[in-house]
C-alpha cells in the first residue's frame, strides 16, 4: 500500500527559507539547498517550496535555488506561491518541480485548474487551501490569510478536485503555528469529502501531533510541517519510527 | 550515452539531473539517428497511451526503439515510457503498444476498489525474481509511484507493489528491455540505485 508521507515546507523569500507564526513575524532560518539536503538525508517523502517574495528578483533567485536542489534531491517537489496562471506552471516545472500548488490564483480564476491539469496532468496540479473557523463555518482565505473570501472549505476542496486538481493542502489558520496539533475537524470533513490526496498542514509541535492525524483521520495521506523540522525539535525519523511501530505504513 | 527519448511529452529535468548526479552520460534527443548511434536508450513518459504512441509515431521513432532493442542494447521504459514497452493498452479505446515486452496495460479502477486514483506516493517494491537492475536495490525499498493505468502481476513482472491488485513495479523481457512503472528518479537514493544499474549493464 501507499506510505504516509512527511513533508517538510520550505517558505522561500529572497533565496533563505523563512518561518513566521500564525502567518505573520517572519524570521530567517537557513540556506534552503543545506535543508534540503538534511531534510533528504532523514528520508523526507517530499519538499514542499513556498515562494513568498513579492518582487522580480526574488522569483528570479527562488527559480534558480529551485533548480539547485532539483539538480541534486531525488524525490518529488512541489513548489507553490505567486501560481496564478499555466505559465507560472510552466515557468517551476522547467525549473524542476514535479507538482504546482495554486492557491489564491485559483480562487481569482479557478479555470486556471482545468488548464494546467490537461497539460500537466492531474497529478500536477496542487489546490492548496488556507482555512479559518468564521462564526462555525470554514472559511477559504486568499492572500496568505489576508482576505476572507466567500468560499466555504469543503465545496471549494470539492470543486477543486471536480476542475483537475489531483491533491490537496489544507493548511489551518487556526491551528498554524500554534503547535497544539493538526485541525482534526477541519482535516475530517475535507477528507471525507473528497477522493484525492489529502495533506494536512498547520499545527504539528510533537511526534504525538503526527500519532493523533494518522489516528483520528485514517483518510489523510500526507502531514506537512515547517519550523518544527527547521528547527530540529523534531526529526523526521523518528516520526516515522513512532508511526510504523503504531502499524501506521510509512517509508523508512 | 545514455539517449534520453524526447518525443514532446514530459518533464526531464529530474532524469537528466539524476542520471548527471551519477555520472552516467546522457543526451535529450527526437532524433532516430541519435538513437540509434547511443548505446543505452531511456523512454520517459506522462499522460495518456494513445496520445504518446501518436507522438512516437508522428517523430518516427517507434521503428527506430524497436530496431535498437532489437539489436540488445539495454532499453528502460519509465512510467508512461514503461507501459508503452507492452503489447496493448485500454486506456481510452484499445492502443497497440511497442510490444518488446508481453504483458496488457489495464486501468487500477477496475482493481482497485475504494483506492484512491491515480495512485501517487511510495510504495514497498518486492522483487519475484533476480533482475539485473535489482542489482543494487534492497528488496521492499520504497519507491515513488504517480499512475492510473497499471501492468497485472505476469511472468514480465520481476518486481511488484500492492495496490488493491499486484502491480508490476519492475517488467523485464529476460534479455535487455526494462520497465519501471515507478520514477527511480523521483525514488530518493533507493531509485538512484536503479539508474545506477542500468547504466553498468
Amino acid at each position: 500500500m501507499i506510505a504516509k508521507r512527511i513533508i517538510p515546507c520550505l517558505d522561500v523569500r529572497d533565496g533563505r527559507v523563512v518561518k513566521g507564526k500564525n502567518f505573520v513575524g517572519i524570521r530567517d532560518v537557513e540556506s534552503p539547498v543545506e535543508l534540503a539536503r538534511r531534510y533528504n538525508a532523514e528520508n523526507a517523502d517530499e519538499l514542499v517550496f513556498y515562494d513568498i517574495t513579492a518582487s522580480n528578483e526574488g522569483r528570479k533567485l527562488f527559480t534558480s535555488v529551485l533548480s539547485e536542489v532539483a539538480r541534486e534531491i531525488f524525490i518529488p517537489l512541489t513548489v507553490g506561491g505567486g501560481i496564478n496562471t499555466v505559465e507560472d506552471f510552466d515557468r517551476v516545472l522547467k525549473s524542476g518541480a514535479d507538482k504546482v500548488s495554486v492557491n489564491t490564483g485559483a480562487i481569482r480564476d479557478p479555470s486556471v485548474i482545468t488548464a494546467a491539469a490537461k497539460k500537466y496532468g492531474d497529478q500536477c496540479v496542487v489546490l492548496s487551501m488556507d482555512v479559518k473557523r468564521v462564526n462555525g463555518i470554514f472559511k477559504v482565505f486568499a492572500r496568505g490569510g489576508r482576505e476572507e473570501t466567500e468560499l466555504e472549505a469543503v465545496s471549494w476542496a470539492k470543486k477543486g478536485q471536480s476542475l483537475g486538481a489531483g491533491e490537496i493542502v489544507l493548511n489551518s489558520i487556526d491551528t498554524d503555528g500554534v503547535k497544539d496539533g493538526f485541525d482534526i475537524e477541519m482535516l475530517d470533513a475535507v477528507c471525507s469529502a473528497v477522493d484525492v490526496p489529502v495533506v494536512a498542514s498547520g499545527g504539528a509541535g510533537k511526534i504525538e501531533h503526527f500519532e493523533e492525524l494518522f489516528d483520528k483521520v485514517p483518510r489523510v495521506d500526507a502531514a506537512l510541517a515547517a519550523s518544527i523540522f527547521h528547527f530540529g525539535e523534531v526529526s523526521i525519523s523518528d516520526i516515522k519510527q513512532r508511526l510504523r511501530t503504531r502499524g501506521v505504513e510509512v517509508r523508512i | 550515452m545514455i539517449a534520453v527519448v524526447d518525443y514532446g511529452v514530459g518533464n526531464l529535468f529530474s532524469l537528466t539531473a539524476s542520471l548527471n548526479s551519477l555520472g552516467l552520460g546522457n543526451v535529450v534527443t527526437g532524433d532516430p539517428a541519435m538513437i540509434a548511434a547511443a548505446d543505452r536508450i531511456i523512454l520517459p513518459g506522462v499522460g495518456a497511451f494513445g496520445d504518446a504512441m501518436d507522438k512516437l509515431r508522428d517523430k518516427g521513432l517507434e521503428n527506430v526503439l524497436i530496431s535498437e532493442a532489437g539489436k540488445g542494447k539495454p532499453f528502460l521504459g519509465i512510467c508512461l515510457g514503461m507501459q508503452m514497452l507492452h503489447e496493448e493498452s485500454s486506456e481510452y479505446g484499445r492502443h497497440k503498444g511497442l510490444g518488446l515486452i508481453p504483458g496488457r496495460v489495464e486501468p487500477l479502477k477496475a482493481h482497485t476498489s475504494g483506492l484512491k486514483v491515480p495512485a501517487m506516493g511510495w510504495n514497498a517494491l518486492k522483487a519475484v525474481k533476480e533482475c539485473p537492475i535489482l542489482k543494487y536495490f534492497p528488496d521492499g525499498g520504497y519507491v515513488y509511484y504517480v499512475h492510473s493505468y497499471f501492468v497485472p502481476r505476469g511472468a514480465s513482472t520481476a518486481a511488484y507493489s500492492e495496490y488493491g491488485a499486484e502491480v508490476s513495479g519492475v517488467t523485464w523481457n529476460g534479455k535487455n528491455v526494462f520497465g519501471t512503472q515507478f520514477h527511480p528518479e523521483k525514488s530518493g537514493n533507493d531509485g538512484l540505485k536503479i539508474l545506477r544499474a542500468f547504466g553498468k549493464l
